[in-house]
């Protein structure tokens, strides 16, 4: 049985069937990438993962467990974490507060003793500040610690939510369009992390990406998508070949 | 400029950053506790209403400035924590217990507006505080058995390890010694976890989610503290007034709250205090120069709600930090003088909007 699996999942808003019967299965530790032109329903997948709309068909199954109903503020304690196409970070919270909210899954101290600020609350908060400085040193962020989120570039605003995802200690990382928004140069570190990530910290990386140079240099399989259904999937290269990718890339009907 | 080398972690944990909060802190709190001794009864009365109106201020501020829910109601809880603790004096229950039950009875309140209004937020919120208030307040005027209706509710002198309170000093200290504590509560809130997790749920409820945070559990927890905080102001406001009348918990207290926390800076505790101050301050200020106005506008009826109104607006236009965030501004102008820039304040531009998935 595969690490993580989509059952012909499905959901549809009003008349629109945005994912359609996609299923798909993600082994342990690979980079699995999620492609197709834009409103093929990407986004929506992700959402459907992180339990933010409910499917209307289909299962969803991590690590042997069905998790297809399970309220969305206990899929990060599942080992599911994700970045959002357009950022979604604390704006008016600092750098360190970022990564210390990534830090909740593994925060769940007595609210009284917390009240107090008892010693064994000092003590937790010291251990969750050195792991969020070992993802600060991962990722090179010590000069932004203590910058407030609204301050800073939107090149660093994108390591700061791969850093905070990175803070719950995922298993599977879901990144929606990770070089969106960067230049050259910063996709090409984007692509750098996205390996040390897989090879260094052993992440299963679930990832949504336009940019095919980006896609080309990290993923291990490819899955393509249009109008909310699965059109072709395999290597980087097989699916770059497909002629109903390059249709759907390229305009023509259906 | 100054730089703070920091070389433990644990230095982040504590109340005062710097060596020299500690000192300055210190120093106010030494000129708290000799001010009634300097000062006029009169004087130490009304600092007394500020230290009481800057306990609710720290509740409300935990609720609207870091958590982002917007309250109309809170006027509503200062009366629960009032009426609590007046009722329960006069059944002969000590200080020491009616004061904390004031805080659990509030919060409990706060619970019972929270959990109804978990999905809402903004506007919609606003609203449904502000019947909440209204109802209460129709709660402390009808229920004549217990809180004596219009004819009002005469508050106890209490007693604490033998010690009569009462008089502006007993008030004050009171005050001072409750405020202190409460600051303290807030200061553990926001460096632990669940202060965290309120100003996550402030910022991107959808994020919130994905880190784990419970949205019901901590939005519920926010409003009970919230609610038990300005209960515990209520108490005190009891004594300050002597006297409690249903129409004293009304919409313009609820909006001096707010303007608390508006003016004061959202999403400050320094905010709260400062706040406190203005919108303790501003009535005494409209009092003195009232006769001296041209065309009358002294006698105008309205002219304090108005003027609130009115600051309220202008801070929300053009300072949004509110008054901490202009003394932080100040700080800084003279830290790095001659070297202050206007732009050193100015945001980035934001490229791009998030997406709101609600
Ligand atoms: N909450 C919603 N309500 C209604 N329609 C929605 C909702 N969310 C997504 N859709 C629709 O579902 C379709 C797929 O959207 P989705 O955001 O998943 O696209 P995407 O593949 O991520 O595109 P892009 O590359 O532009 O990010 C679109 O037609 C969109 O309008
Ligand atoms: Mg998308």
């Amino acid at each position: 049985m595969s690490y993580f699996e989509a059952k012909s999942i499905a959901v549809r808003f009003g008349g629109i069937r945005a994912v359609d019967d996609v299923s798909f299965d993600v082994n342990k530790g690979e980079v699995f990438c999620i492609i197709g032109p834009n409103g093929a329903g990407k986004t929506t997948i992700f959402n459907l993962i992180s339990r933010i709309y409910n499917v209307t068909d289909g299962k969803l199954v991590f690590d042997g467990q069905d998790f297809t109903k399970m309220p969305a503020h206990r899929i990060a304690g599942l080992g599911i974490a994700r970045t959002f196409q357009n950022i979604e970070l604390f704006a008016n919270a600092s750098v360190l507060q970022n990564l210390l909210i990534g830090r909740h899954t593994h925060a769940q101290a007595n609210l009284l003793a917390q009240l107090c600020f008892l010693p064994s609350t000092r003590r937790a908060e010291i251990g969750h500040r050195e792991k969020v400085e070992d993802v600060i040193d991962f990722l090179e962020l010590q000069r932004y610690r203590d910058t407030l989120i609204a301050n800073l570039p939107y090149g660093v605003r994108k390591i700061v939510e791969l850093g905070r995802a990175l803070c719950t200690e995922p298993k599977i990382l879901l990144l929606d369009e990770p070089s969106s928004g960067l230049n050259a140069e910063e996709t090409e570190v984007m692509g750098f992390w996205i390996e040390d990530i897989q090879k260094d910290l052993g992440i299963t990386v679930i990832m949504v990406e336009h940019d095919m140079s980006l896609v080309t240099a990290v993923a291990n399989r490819v899955m393509a998508l249009n109008y909310g259904k699965v059109l072709a999937m395999g290597t980087p290269a097989e699916v770059q070949r497909d002629p109903e990718v390059i249709r759907a890339y390229l305009g023509g009907d259906p | 400029m100054r730089y703070l080398f920091k070389t433990r972690y644990e230095q982040d944990l504590r109340i005062a950053r710097q060596p020299s909060d500690l000192f300055w802190y210190g120093l106010l709190l030494a000129v708290m506790v000799v001010f009634p001794i300097v000062a006029g009864e009169f004087y130490v009365g009304e600092v007394a209403g500020v230290l009481i109106f800057a306990v609710a201020g720290v509740g409300l501020m935990l609720l609207t400035g870091y958590t982002g829910l917007v309250s109309l109601g809170h006027a509503a809880f200062l009366g629960i924590g009032a009426y609590t603790n007046a009722v329960l004096l006069a059944q002969g229950v000590p200080f020491a217990i009616t004061l904390p039950t004031s805080f659990v009875v509030t919060a409990l309140a706060g619970i019972a507006i929270g959990v109804p209004t978990l999905r809402m937020s903004g506007l919609y919120l606003a609203i449904a505080t502000l019947a909440f208030g209204s109802i209460i307040g129709n709660v402390f005027s009808k229920w004549n058995s217990v809180t004596g209706g219009f004819d009002g509710f005469p508050v106890q002198t209490p007693t604490i390890l033998g010690f009569r309170i009462q008089g502006a000093n007993g008030i004050y200290y009171t005050s001072l010694v409750v405020l202190i504590f409460v600051l303290w509560l807030a200061a553990n809130i926001l460096r632990s976890p669940l202060g965290r997790a309120m100003v996550a749920i402030r910022d991107s409820e959808i994020s919130a989610q994905s880190m784990g945070i419970h949205l019901a559990k901590y939005k519920t927890i926010a409003f009970a503290l919230s609610a038990g905080i300005t209960g515990l102001a209520g108490a005190l406001f009891a004594h300050y007034v002597r006297h409690l009348a249903p129409d004293a918990f009304d919409i313009l207290l609820s909006i001096q709250f707010v303007t608390i926390v508006f003016i004061g800076g959202l999403g400050s505790i320094h905010g709260a205090i400062f706040g406190a101050i203005f919108v303790r301050l501003l009535p005494q200020a409209i009092a003195i120069v009232r006769d001296d106005l041209p065309f009358g506008i002294g006698r105008m009826p309205g002219l304090e709600p108005s003027l609130f109104g009115l600051f309220l607006v202008l801070f929300i236009l053009f300072e949004p930090g509110g008054l901490y965030g202009r003394w932080l501004k100040l700080k800084q102008y003279f830290r790095s003088f001659p070297m202050y820039k206007g732009s050193t304040f100015k945001r980035q531009k934001a490229y791009a909007k998030s997406e709101r998935l609600r």
